[in-house]
Parts: C-alpha cells; sequence; structure tokens
C-alpha cells in the first residue's frame, strides 16, 4: 500500500496525454480542454510534439486552473499514457500521489507501476477492438473512448462533451453519433468498474467569462486581416507556418470581394525566406500593406533585406514566431532567443522595431497595429511571438476591433500634393521627426518619382559618397528610431502591495507564468514591482522604473539574457543592476522556475546580522 | 556621371509621339558606364521602345538588383520610379510590386551574375509564377563591377581578359525561361538595335512572363579574343532567326514584306506582331522545337537570336490568384477590413 495519499484537489491539477504523434490523438485531446472550459474552469494546454510526422512520441498537456493561471505548472497530476516508448518517463514523471491512466488491455509487469500513484488501468483496446473492426476507426474511437473514461474519473458532465462534439460534426450526424457512442463506451466502462470520480475533480465554475481560446499565430494572422495586409510571402517553417495558412483562411472568408468573388489579397508561398521577404519589400514599396511570417532560421535569411528596409525606408512586417535555436536548433521547442538578432538584423548600423505581444489577444492587436507603425515609420517592424503563444490554445479576452478607426497610412505625398508645388525630398526631414515622405511608383507624370536604392543618397535620393551626406542621413534615421518610440506599445507596471527596493521585467509569453509567480513569491515574503515591456525601442518609462529600484530582475526564456544586453546597450544601464533569471531549455517557462530563482536570489540577500549568527 | 546634371533643353522641333511626349522624356540621368559598353546600348533601346509604344513614363517601374547592368535604370525613364534593390533580388521584389499594382508596366533589369549566379532560384522562379514582366538580362559573361570574374553564362573553354579557361558549363538563360514556362522569350544583341528594339516592345505589350536575354560585350573585361561574348564574336555568329515589327494600331501591316515570308502574331491585349522569317523552318510557337533549335545551334558555336518562343495567350500569376482587377495598394479600410460585427462573431465561434 501506498503510504502517499492520493492528490485531492477540484480545478487545479495538471493532466499529460503522453501519444504518438500522428495517431489522431489532438483532437481528443482539444475536445478534453474544451470541455473543461465549458465548465467555466480556465485550461492551459500546451502541444509538446516533435519535429515529426508520424511515430515519435508527443504531449499534450492541460492545466486545470480555477485560478487562471495560464502559464505552464511543471510536474503531471494525472497522466494518460498511451505511447509505450515514453512509459518509463512518463510514469516517472508524476507527481507523488498522482495518477496513471493506461490501455489496461495486455497485462503490466507491477515493477513498471509506481507504490506511491494511483494506477488506472481501462482495457482501451479490447473494448476498442470489440467494437469497431476498421483499423483507422479503432485508432481514432479509441481516443475518444479515454476522454470518455476521463469524463467519468474527473466527473465530467458529459452533456457538455455532446454538446462540443455537436459543434464539432455540425451537418455530420453520423460521425457525430458515433463519437457521442465511443464517449459514452468509454464512460460507462469507468463507471461500472471504476471508482469514480477521483481525488482530482472538475466542478462548474464560471471563471472563464468572455474570454476566447485561440492560437497566437491564428489571432496574428487575424490582426494582418483586420490590419490591411493585402500581400503575403512565406516559406514554411515551424512554428509559424499556420500564421500563413490562417490567414489564407480568414482570407479565403472575409477578402473576397462580395460582387466578382475576386480575392482583395494575394498570397505567395515563396521559393525561400530570401523571396518571401523581397516580395513584401516590393509590395510596400509599391504602396501595400505586406507581411511574412518566419522563425529563427528565416530571420537569418532575410537580414540583407531588412537591412534594405532599414536604409531606403520601405515599411515590411516580419511576424517571428520563435523557436529554440541556434542554427536548426530545436524546432519544435520554445524560446524568446531572436531578441538581439532582430533588434540589430543586417550589417552596418541598424536598430528595428520590436513588438512582444503576450497572448492571442495582444498578438491581434499588436499584428494589426503592425501595419500601421510600418508605414508610419518606414521601416521593418517585428512582430515577435514564439512558439508557445503562437502554435498553443491560449485562453484570452475577446478581440477588439473599433470600426471608427483608419489606417495610419504614413507620410506620403499625394499627385495633388505635388501638383501644389510642395518640394519632396525623399529622404528629407520636413516635420523634425526622422520620417521623410515618400512617393508610390505611378503617382504623376513628372514630379515626385525617385530612384530607391540600397546605396548612400542625398536627401533628394541622389547617389552621394559625401560623407557629410552619409553621416546627416545616419542622424536622421537614429531621429527616427527616437520618434518610433512613443509610438509603439508602451511598457505596463504593477506595483507590489509593499514599497519594496526590488524589480522585474519581462515580455512576451512570459507573462502568465510572471504573473503567477508574483504571487508565490508574495506568499514566501517577496515584494516584487514588475514592468512587462511591450516593444523596443524601449520607452523611458523602463529607464525610470530600473532607476527606481535597487535591482532588478530581467525574466526571459534565452541563454544569454538578450532583452537585458539590449537594455544596457540601449539604456546605458550599469549591468550590475539588472539580474538575469533565464529558462532555456525549450519548455516554456514556468511560476514555480521563476519563484525559486528569484525567492532564492532574494533569500541570499537577507543578511544575518554577525552577533545573530554566533549566538 | 550621374552627379553631373543633364541639360535640361532640347531641340524644339523634336519629334512627338502619340502621347506628345519627345524621346527625351524617356531619358534618364547620365550614364556612369564604361564608354562603349553594351549596356548603354540597351539603354538607349529601352528608351526607344517606350517613346515609340508612346507609354506614359511614370507608369513604368523599374527594378533591378545589383551589378552594372543594374544601375542602368537610372539612365532611362527618369520620370518613373526605380528601385536598385539587393544582388540577385530583382525578381521577388518585381512580384511583391506587381501584386500591389497590376496596373503598372514592370521592368527588371538584371545581369549574368545577377541572374545566373547568386539570383538562380529568383530568376527561375519568377518565370514559374508567370510574373507579368519584361526581364531584361544584359549579359556579359563577366562581373564587371568586381573586376572581370567569370559569371556563370561564360562559355566553357572562353578565356578571361587575364587568359584563364572557363572550365565550369555555362548556363543558357533561355533556355531554362523555355525550360519552366516563360511565355515571351528572346535573345538579341546590344550591338543590333534595330532587332532589340521591337522586341522589347513585343515584350512589353506581352501580358505574362517575357524574358529577352541581351548579350552586351563588357568592353573592360570581356570583349577580347578568346570571348564568347566580345562584340566580333557575337556578331561572327549571331545566327538570327526572325525581325520583328510591332504593330499596336489596327492599321495594316505594311506591304514591305515579301510574300510568304511574314507570320502575324496577336497578342492579347490587341497588339500585332509581325515576323519577318529570316530561318524558314523556325517556329517561336513550338516550345520544345525552339529548345531542341537552341541546343543544336549552340553546339556549333552559334548564338540564335530573335523571338524565340511566344504565347500570345498567356496568363500572368494575378490570373492564377483570381485577384480584383483594382490594384491592391488602392484598397482601403472599407474593402479591407471585415468589422467588428465579423469579429463578434468570430469571438462567438471560439468559446
Amino acid at each position: 500500500m501506498s503510504v502517499q495519499s492520493p492528490i485531492s484537489s477540484v480545478n487545479d491539477f495538471v493532466v499529460r496525454f503522453a501519444n504518438v504523434n500522428g495517431s489522431g490523438s489532438a483532437s481528443a485531446n482539444e475536445l478534453f480542454a474544451r470541455s473543461i472550459l465549458r465548465h467555466g474552469v480556465p485550461v492551459s494546454p500546451r502541444n509538446i510534439f516533435p519535429s515529426n510526422i508520424q511515430g515519435l512520441p508527443t504531449w499534450y498537456e492541460v492545466r486545470v486552473t480555477e485560478d487562471g493561471h495560464l502559464g505552464a505548472r511543471g510536474g503531471v497530476d494525472m497522466m494518460v499514457a498511451m505511447n509505450p516508448q515514453t512509459w518509463d518517463k512518463d510514469v516517472a514523471s508524476i507527481e507523488p500521489g498522482g495518477y496513471l491512466f493506461y490501455d489496461s488491455t495486455k497485462p503490466m509487469p507491477t515493477s513498471k507501476f509506481r507504490e506511491d500513484i494511483t494506477v488506472i488501468g481501462v482495457p482501451l483496446t479490447a473494448i476498442t477492438n470489440s467494437t469497431y473492426t476498421d483499423p483507422r476507426q479503432r485508432q481514432l474511437f479509441k481516443n475518444i473512448i479515454y476522454l470518455g473514461a476521463l469524463c467519468a474519473l474527473l466527473d465530467l458532465d458529459p452533456k457538455l462533451v455532446e454538446q462540443l462534439i455537436g459543434e464539432q460534426y455540425k451537418g455530420k450526424e453520423k460521425l457525430l453519433s458515433s463519437n457521442v457512442h465511443a464517449l459514452h463506451l468509454g464512460r460507462d466502462w469507468a463507471l461500472q468498474n471504476l471508482k469514480c470520480p477521483l481525488g482530482l475533480r472538475v466542478k462548474k465554475s464560471d471563471k472563464v467569462g468572455d474570454r476566447i481560446f485561440i492560437e497566437g499565430n491564428s489571432a496574428a494572422a487575424l490582426g494582418a486581416v483586420y490590419g490591411g495586409a493585402t500581400v503575403c510571402a512565406w516559406y514554411p517553417i515551424t512554428p509559424s507556418s499556420s500564421v500563413a495558412e490562417a490567414f489564407t483562411s480568414h482570407c479565403k472568408k472575409y477578402r473576397h470581394d462580395p460582387e466578382t468573388g475576386k480575392a482583395k489579397y494575394a498570397i505567395v508561398q515563396g521559393e525561400d525566406e530570401l523571396a518571401s521577404i523581397g516580395i513584401v519589400i516590393g509590395a510596400s514599396w509599391n504602396g501595400a500593406r505586406a507581411f511574412t511570417a518566419t522563425s529563427g532560421p528565416g530571420i537569418s535569411l532575410m537580414t540583407e533585406f531588412i537591412g534594405l528596409s532599414y536604409f531606403a525606408e520601405i515599411p515590411a512586417v516580419i511576424m517571428n514566431i520563435q523557436r529554440a535555436g541556434p542554427s536548426t536548433g530545436m524546432p519544435t521547442r520554445t524560446q524568446q532567443c531572436d531578441v538581439i538578432a532582430c533588434a540589430y538584423a543586417s550589417h552596418g548600423d541598424t536598430k528595428h522595431v520590436l513588438l512582444f505581444p503576450e497572448d492571442p489577444a495582444e498578438a491581434f492587436e499588436f499584428a494589426a497595429a503592425a501595419f500601421d507603425l510600418a508605414e508610419r515609420l518606414q521601416t521593418t517592424i517585428f512582430l515577435m511571438l514564439d512558439l508557445d503563444i503562437g502554435m498553443n490554445h491560449r485562453l484570452c479576452r475577446p478581440l477588439k476591433w473599433d470600426d471608427a478607426k483608419q489606417y495610419d497610412r504614413g507620410k506620403v505625398m499625394t499627385a495633388e500634393m505635388l501638383e501644389e508645388g510642395r518640394d519632396f525630398g525623399r529622404y528629407l526631414d520636413v516635420d523634425g521627426d526622422g520620417i521623410p515622405y515618400r512617393t508610390y511608383p505611378g503617382t504623376h507624370p513628372t514630379k515626385g518619382s525617385y530612384f530607391t536604392r540600397g546605396t548612400s543618397r542625398d536627401r533628394y535620393a541622389r547617389y552621394s559618397e559625401e560623407g557629410a551626406v552619409y553621416a546627416d542621413n545616419m542622424q536622421r534615421l537614429v531621429r527616427k528610431f527616437e520618434t518610433a518610440q512613443d509610438m509603439v506599445p508602451r511598457p505596463l507596471q504593477a506595483n507590489a502591495a509593499k514599497p519594496t527596493k526590488y524589480g522585474v521585467l519581462y515580455f512576451g509569453s512570459t507573462s502568465p507564468a510572471m504573473d503567477e509567480a508574483i504571487g508565490i513569491l508574495e506568499a514566501r515574503g517577496h515584494q516584487l514591482d514588475r514592468m512587462r515591456i511591450r516593444a523596443f525601442p524601449f520607452h523611458s518609462s523602463v529607464a525610470s522604473f530600473i532607476a527606481d529600484h535597487d535591482f532588478v530582475y530581467v525574466v526571459e526564456q534565452n541563454r544569454d539574457a538578450q532583452l537585458r544586453q539590449l537594455i544596457v546597450n540601449e539604456n546605458g544601464i550599469d549591468p550590475v543592476r539588472l539580474v538575469p533569471i533565464l529558462h532555456y531549455d525549450g519548455t516554456p517557462i514556468t511560476a514555480r522556475f521563476i519563484a525559486n530563482a528569484i525567492g532564492d536570489h532574494q533569500d541570499h540577500l537577507k543578511v544575518t546580522p554577525l552577533r545573530k549568527a554566533v549566538t | 556621371m550621374t552627379y553631373i546634371a543633364k541639360p535640361k533643353f532640347h531641340h524644339p522641333g523634336l519629334k512627338k509621339n502619340e502621347l506628345g511626349y519627345t524621346h527625351r522624356d524617356y531619358e534618364g540621368k547620365i550614364s556612369t558606364l564604361c564608354a562603349g559598353c553594351g549596356h548603354d546600348s540597351i539603354t538607349a533601346s529601352i528608351i526607344e521602345a517606350c517613346y515609340e509604344l508612346s507609354i506614359e513614363p511614370h507608369r513604368v517601374a523599374k527594378i533591378s538588383g545589383i551589378g552594372c547592368s543594374s544601375k542602368t535604370p537610372d539612365y532611362f525613364l527618369g520620370n518613373s520610379h526605380g528601385f536598385n534593390s539587393v544582388h540577385g533580388r530583382m525578381p521577388s521584389v518585381l512580384t511583391g510590386a506587381n501584386l500591389a499594382n497590376r496596373d503598372l508596366i514592370y521592368l527588371g533589369v538584371s545581369g549574368d551574375g545577377d541572374s545566373a549566379s547568386i539570383g538562380f532560384g529568383q530568376f527561375a522562379h519568377s518565370i514559374r509564377r508567370a510574373v507579368n514582366m519584361t526581364y531584361i538580362v544584359e549579359n556579359n559573361g563577366v562581373y564587371g563591377l568586381t573586376k572581370g570574374q567569370f559569371s556563370a553564362t561564360a562559355d566553357r573553354g572562353s578565356k578571361s581578359k587575364k587568359g584563364v579557361t572557363n572550365t565550369d558549363n555555362a548556363i543558357d538563360l533561355v533556355a531554362i525561361a523555355l525550360q519552366l514556362g516563360a511565355t515571351f522569350v528572346a535573345r538579341s544583341f546590344s550591338g543590333d538595335k534595330t532587332q532589340l528594339v521591337p522586341l522589347i516592345a513585343a515584350a512589353i505589350r506581352h501580358k505574362g512572363a517575357s524574358f529577352i536575354d541581351v548579350i552586351s560585350p563588357c568592353i573592360a573585361f570581356n570583349n577580347h579574343a578568346g570571348s564568347t561574348k566580345s562584340f566580333d564574336y557575337v556578331r561572327e555568329h549571331n545566327d538570327a532567326v526572325n525581325r520583328l515589327d510591332v504593330l499596336v494600331g489596327r492599321e495594316p501591316i505594311s506591304v514591305d514584306y515579301a510574300p510568304g515570308t511574314v507570320q502575324v502574331v496577336e497578342q492579347h491585349d490587341g497588339s500585332r506582331l509581325a515576323l519577318r522569317k529570316l530561318d524558314a523552318d523556325y517556329d517561336p510557337h513550338d516550345r520544345l522545337g525552339a529548345m531542341t533549335f537552341l541546343q543544336k545551334h549552340a553546339a556549333k558555336g552559334q548564338i540564335v537570336t530573335g523571338l524565340l518562343y511566344v504565347d500570345p495567350d498567356a496568363e500572368d500569376l494575378h490570373t492564377h490568384l483570381d485577384t480584383v482587377e483594382t490594384p491592391l495598394n488602392t484598397l482601403d479600410e472599407q474593402a479591407l477590413c471585415p468589422g467588428s460585427a465579423v469579429l463578434d462573431k468570430i469571438n462567438a465561434s471560439l468559446r
């Protein structure tokens, strides 16, 4: 008998499904996550998948969290072990007192289990094989049968699951009824043969509210539709491909002319990332809103064009769905490792605008805003997502759009303005903000044309290798970057309940884990003010935040503390005042990790008075 | 020198085209290329073709990569927007520009280094995609700006100025363009403006991927004995299969042609190409035949020139993408943004 009592928890636990890639488990697992949401209980699911199509291990983790902690938690309370390849590791990863759910059709030696966990065997294969003959059906329905069993074990309301299946197979009655049947096969077996429910249970709540459940890549693509992107050029690369695919499907729904049926967009799958960014630059030069989506290796390939965009001042939007690098790195694992690569992409002196959304809702907003910024600033805007936000469904606030909003097309000199005799210098800073006017090709028969080039030129776009002319232009580009500082999304600050000497800076997908970690740290007696950076160039409030604290932790998901480097470099901060907290094993950062790292550091700061130590 | 302003005055009696533009309206800045460079003759031919077609100069977008040839868009159509982009990447920039505004004329100017070496992939894929453009390669077989290295179109066995023999096989861009489905393929020689001007004019009027390989001797680094891209060599080995006249209006075809020697090709836009056959057996509608003909003549050391292939019913990338007739760059919020009501529905579907 186990001395460890089984974990008992309502609406706060982690279930992990261990599957074989390509077995059709993904939709059943997603159904599981959605079912819990329908109970009014927030969930945060994550796909942990290999760079493979079929055969390799894949996991799907669902954090059930009444308190709404959407970051990864770490640890597993219940393992649904459907993959013999990873059995030992999966069993070992269960928390003491946790649960192991497995297919008990074939008996397993007791050495394959643990004494401190509850083992739940369901003869899934036997049930499936006695019901279905077609091999593919057996495979797919086995997934629904385990879902049914979990329904009973975790006390899920089967009506809510049925409702979801009904929505999924609307109009496909046969599929609908066979799925519902499979669900009940599993549920009934569990109710008849097992003690249901377990200590882990789902209870109806009202914590989901009007929030939506969406992947960051799909939200970013929708942002591009709302932001007026008409040209998309891309090259397939994990984890960004679903951005272009989602853009394609959104455009098919919302961007066809109702009368002619023709497309109000053009999507080209380029031969590589160089062509993709080239197409974006060409289209933007010609006055269309254009973007590409890629990941680290694609950014490396695009850097020459990014330099051109910076120097010749051509708008471009690049969505970078970051994955673990360098080189091919870990293509299906998450990181925030391209901060420096994107901030300074290209040879020569360059700086680029980066936007750091925290979730799909911000990915939508920032994606749409990126096109305004790109045209206003006439340069490349990076939307920095990562795999964790991009490829996982995340609960977030509903997407919002103000119908009164007009696109900011930036400083474009029209034929009428040229006719009026306005002085047109393509690189002439008329307003003191470093941003010149541009003209679209084909504007006027005799006025406003210019020759775009990556070589040095004067204010009127005339080729020049004069040192002073070159320096004048480079200085203006610095001015333009300063202008950008007040246009990009500002950092958000939240202060601790009590005044504190310590602060923490973080960004992007770290956000939910950080919010949760703050609570854990407070419970340990550590007070921290926090600031979430949402863009580069950094707003002046970042420097003041650092100045207001003795020192500041910088939490990020890469090895080299890239955001910290950027802050030190751009703001002239003494590096000693910025303490790096780094997570970079490719898994999403957790609250536990942050709280431990910061907590330990804080504990070391508490100097025990010498007199006390000797007594 | 580009910083030397070209004088603006011109003869008051200068001839005007249908739109009232003079030849000067199609000119650009003063060339900075070497005196006698073949590229300058191509520049002159582009000017001539645009003048004759009565194109509004500002409705052309000139896009190039990097190299001597890619500098030339600064020397013609001074009232057009030009884009001297990145080495080997003209095709992608042009493709993007074309997607943004289908109403302009796209002139891509490139060189053999730009298109056959660093940009070989982009050259190939822009042709594959049937981008509506006139893609001109000013082909001299040599890297001029970096002083005389072989390019990928240099023939095997040809000699560099320094006396080095090229041992690599040459890429024939015309053969590749034919294989990849270009719907207008021609080769010409910068020293033969009477052949080149109508070819450029016809290519501009062609709605689809037009490719012209123009052998253009490099006076500084590839015009010596042993070169197969020198003026002398090309003149001696030029095998022109036809001569072309472009007829834009509906006027009857000139009676100057001897009967049976002229083939008339009507293009999609109504323009007609009158082809005077020089080689009786050559059929410019036969893609496979053209490829064989080229290979056979190349084996004999001959440079086949003329209109090598044309498909008058060509389609382009916009046809394939089924884009709206209105240029994408003119669409506004009303046309592009689905609005908040749709977003509310999307939100509802995500719960």
